[in-house]
């Protein structure tokens, strides 16, 4: 467990606003692109996919926190709120640009697509579940709530990684092979919280 | 409109004067062409009345945006990897119900025939659109050549399949090789074409060089590319996507805002060019082509018949 140490070592030197200014990189990135024509001949399409992405792979990067503490000895857990709110912003600009680049701010068809198609509903579930944790991602709601409850609470980022799995494997034409290993890997995280789940009931 | 047999023509009547003229034209055009340089088109093409008088999308957005799975499903595949299919020579074997069957090289099916260009509206079924100058000659052209027999109902195509070029087909991300289908008087309609071309040029392979069909009333994925087999049948032909989610891609597939695919709505489009801020404009019956084709489908329950 050397490799674990040593990374716990760095890890408490390094302050949690590196997470927040590291996950706004690939933001101006996109910005930066946008504006000078370097996202291709679809530059809507292209942001909304890489921003959707991008949030889909920071819920995964959230979710390895317990499992890699449980399994390899490797304590991140200070900077997962760092990496779920940068999640969710990703994931509230890819709806952004969804609803007023892709759709045009064509409300009625966005509900309607919101209501009708189920791989959009179900990507709405996923940002709508996300949203009470972002409200109380701050020291006063853990206080406020209660760690136990706070915790319960924040047991909806299972849900929301398994529909915004689901939601990209849904949207997608034939079958490629990425939103498959997307979905697995969701999966197969949860599925390693499990055993604990059922220790701690069995207690 | 009822299909009617067109009237046999012999191969004096398909090569009329005007078209040795417009091959003149092409060789001058070449040669004007090495003279100009690169700006010159290198394809002769006579102006049509089919065409629209929207503007047209650029040549790298038409050659950079293609879903070609053959090459890859990012569409930015196909423009990278479709370098790597031979062309020439090209075959398309022509059988079932016609008078002449056989395997004709490309340029023996195409010899003497008066290339239009046909400044198409293009609409894919994943709701985006384009205007593309294609350079082709009508289907009808080709099939009274070779002699539609009287039993003849349906038109199948086939893409080549050879995944040593094209990589996409080395993974079953469809039942190669892609197939798609007509009715025979929707394939004898003077708006479908087969081109051969695109902006003066030659057709890129990332569009479906040698020869593809365009249709323009219907979603982007029956317009079949690099086509290697015509078959005229007597009964409905079995169709690439239509075999994969026949619940989100009908036979028909014509492009029509009321008949919404499961999973997204037909009712709008997005415009390839429009930039970030370009929002979205309502798609347009039969593509914008109801007054040429809507009299094939009178009568037919639309919703039914997607």
């Amino acid at each position: 467990m050397a490799l674990a140490e040593a990374i716990n070592r760095g890890a408490r030197r390094l302050p949690t606003a590196a997470i927040y200014a590291a996950g706004m990189v690939p933001l101006a990135w996109l910005v930066w692109a946008a504006a000078t024509g370097g996202l291709g001949i679809d530059p809507v399409k292209e942001m909304e996919h890489r921003l959707g992405l991008w949030g889909l792979q920071l819920l995964i990067l959230g979710l390895c926190v317990t499992p890699l503490r449980r399994y390899a000895g490797v304590n991140l857990i200070r900077f997962r709120r760092a990496v779920g709110l940068v999640a969710f912003a990703y994931i509230l600009l890819h709806f952004l640009v969804w609803l007023v680049l892709d759709m045009g701010l064509l409300w009625q068809q966005a509900l309607a697509d919101i209501a009708k198609r189920p791989y959009v509903t179900v990507g709405m579930l996923g940002l709508v579940a996300l949203m009470p944790l972002a409200l109380t991602s701050n020291d006063w709601s853990v206080r406020r709530l209660g760690a136990a409850a706070w915790r319960r609470l924040h047991r909806l980022t299972y849900l929301a990684a398994l529909a915004g799995g689901v939601h990209y494997l849904w949207l997608v034409k034939a079958w490629p092979v990425e939103p498959f290993l997307y979905l697995g890997a969701i999966l197969a995280l949860l599925a390693l919280r499990l055993p604990a789940r059922r220790a701690a009931t069995a207690r | 409109m009822p299909y009617r047999p067109a009237p046999r023509p012999t191969w004096a009547d398909v090569t009329p004067r005007a078209a040795w003229l417009s091959r003149r034209a092409l060789l001058a055009g070449a040669a004007g062409a090495a003279l100009a340089g690169p700006a010159a088109a290198k394809l002769a093409a006579q102006p049509s009345r089919y065409s629209t008088d929207a503007e047209p999308n650029t040549w790298d957005e038409i050659t950079g945006y293609n879903n070609f799975y053959e090459f890859g499903t990012d569409k930015s595949d196909p423009r990278r990897y479709a370098d790597a299919l031979t062309t020439d020579p090209w075959a398309v074997k022509i059988d079932g119900m016609v008078d002449r069957p056989g395997t004709y090289d490309l340029s023996d099916l195409t010899k003497g025939v008066t290339l239009e260009e046909r400044i198409y509206r293009f609409r894919c079924v994943e709701a985006w659109g384009m205007v593309i100058p294609w350079i082709g000659v009508e289907l009808a052209t080709l099939l009274n050549r070779v002699g539609v027999r009287p039993g003849a109902k349906y038109v199948a195509f086939e893409t080549l399949y050879r995944p040593e070029e094209m990589r996409g087909q080395q993974r079953p991300i469809l039942d190669w090789p892609y197939r798609e289908g007509l009715r025979l008087d929707e394939a004898m309609h003077p708006l479908t074409i087969l081109a051969t071309g695109l902006y003066g040029e030659e057709m890129p392979n990332q569009n479906g060089a040698p020869i593809r069909l365009v249709v323009p009333w219907k979603y982007g994925f029956k317009s079949i590319k690099s086509i290697v087999r015509i078959s005229l049948t007597d009964s409905q032909p079995p169709t690439t996507w239509n075999m994969m989610q026949p619940r989100e891609y009908g036979f028909y597939s014509n492009v029509n805002p009321e008949v919404d695919h499961p999973r997204w709505s037909q009712a709008t489009e997005r415009r390839i060019g429009a930039g970030v801020f370009g929002g979205r404009e309502p798609t347009l019956m039969f593509n914008g082509y109801a007054e040429q084709v809507a009299g094939l489908y009178a009568g037919m329950d639309l919703a039914k018949f997607y």
